[in-house]
């Protein structure tokens, strides 16, 4: 470890990672002009994910950084999940009475 | 912070062995921070979630009064943002302070741009009552529609808020750098605030499907 120079992206890395992430926004309008019942949602955050990732592994650097910040990040989405899971779970598996909520 | 550390030329904090541990330690702060950022809009998200499940109608009828062209508009704006302010990173790596200085002002226009579309969205909602809770006084075919401008206001409110503290945070670094403050050796506080508008551009990547097109 006696070397600490940090990595340096090219700079054509940036703007392709920039350009993939226009053209998914495009697709993420494009597809909701369609009406696929439940899976636009699905296919909504599917792309949003995608998003997601580039603006994790490239702009901000996780995928040449330390692991351990990944982990970190990886840990915030998997509480979430527990959250959102056990959330989604109870509400639709309750038995509704004649009132609403 | 002392006066006597000279970060410039790799001089650490004297708690740390090296310029190198003192930035990782900044940065693993900073991730720590967004991983509660994350839970924090991620309740939010799972309640946009429930409600949805519970009141489908009311998201369709709540998405039509969204305009979907401003909402891509404000997509494109925090997107390029994040290029901007990853290259101001990436300069600064590079010793071309002027590029850093250069790129860090453009993303504080994006930020500038992205509120001031997000304001006239609001005004417009706002002028046609449809404010949530009490302050609701547009017609309505569903029963729960102001549930989603709770929703709406409640995500896209908090994350203006982030963007807003954002702008100051940007500004802040900009003007360290113009002074001469940053270099290839030392810049932890821009990747700092990089790596929390980064975050702020994820989550409306999200919000923006979820609020404006499903």
């Amino acid at each position: 470890m006696s070397d600490h120079k940090h990595h340096i992206m090219p700079l054509k890395v940036y703007v392709s990672v920039f350009a993939c992430l226009l053209v998914l926004t495009v697709v993420t309008v494009w597809v909701s002009l369609f009406d696929f019942g439940k899976l636009n949602m699905w296919i909504a955050m599917f792309v949003a994910s995608i998003k997601a990732g580039l603006v994790a592994m490239y702009f901000m650097q996780l995928k040449y950084d330390n692991r351990l910040y990944l982990y970190i990040l990886l840990a915030g989405f998997a509480f979430l999940a527990l959250l959102l899971g056990v959330t989604v779970f109870d509400i639709s598996t309750r038995v509704m009475q004649s009132s609403t909520l | 912070m002392s006066m006597a550390v000279d970060h410039l030329n790799g001089e650490a904090l004297h708690h740390f062995p090296d310029a190198h541990t003192e930035f990782e330690a900044s940065k693993l702060g900073i991730w720590l921070f967004l991983c509660t950022e994350i839970l924090m809009f991620g309740g939010l998200f799972v309640a946009y979630f429930i409600f949805h499940g519970l009141y489908p109608e009311a998201f369709v009828e709540g998405a039509k009064y969204t305009d979907w062209k401003l909402g891509a508009a404000n997509t494109v704006v925090l997107l390029f943002s994040s290029l901007t302010i990853a290259l101001a990173v990436h300069f600064l790596q590079k010793d071309n302070i002027k590029a850093a200085a250069v790129n860090l002002a453009i993303t504080f226009g994006c930020a500038a741009l992205f509120m001031l579309i997000k304001g006239i969205e609001y005004s417009h909602k706002i002028h046609e009552g449809l404010l949530p809770g009490r302050w609701f006084s547009h017609a309505k075919e569903a029963q729960e529609l102001p549930t989603y401008f709770a929703i709406y206001f409640t995500t896209t409110g908090i994350h203006g808020l982030h963007v807003l503290i954002g702008m100051a945070l940007i500004i802040w670094v900009f003007i360290r750098t113009i002074r001469g403050g940053f270099n290839s050796r030392y810049y932890t506080a821009v990747e700092g605030v990089a790596l929390y508008w980064h975050l702020v551009d994820l989550v409306w990547i999200f919000l923006f499907p979820l609020l404006y097109l499903v």
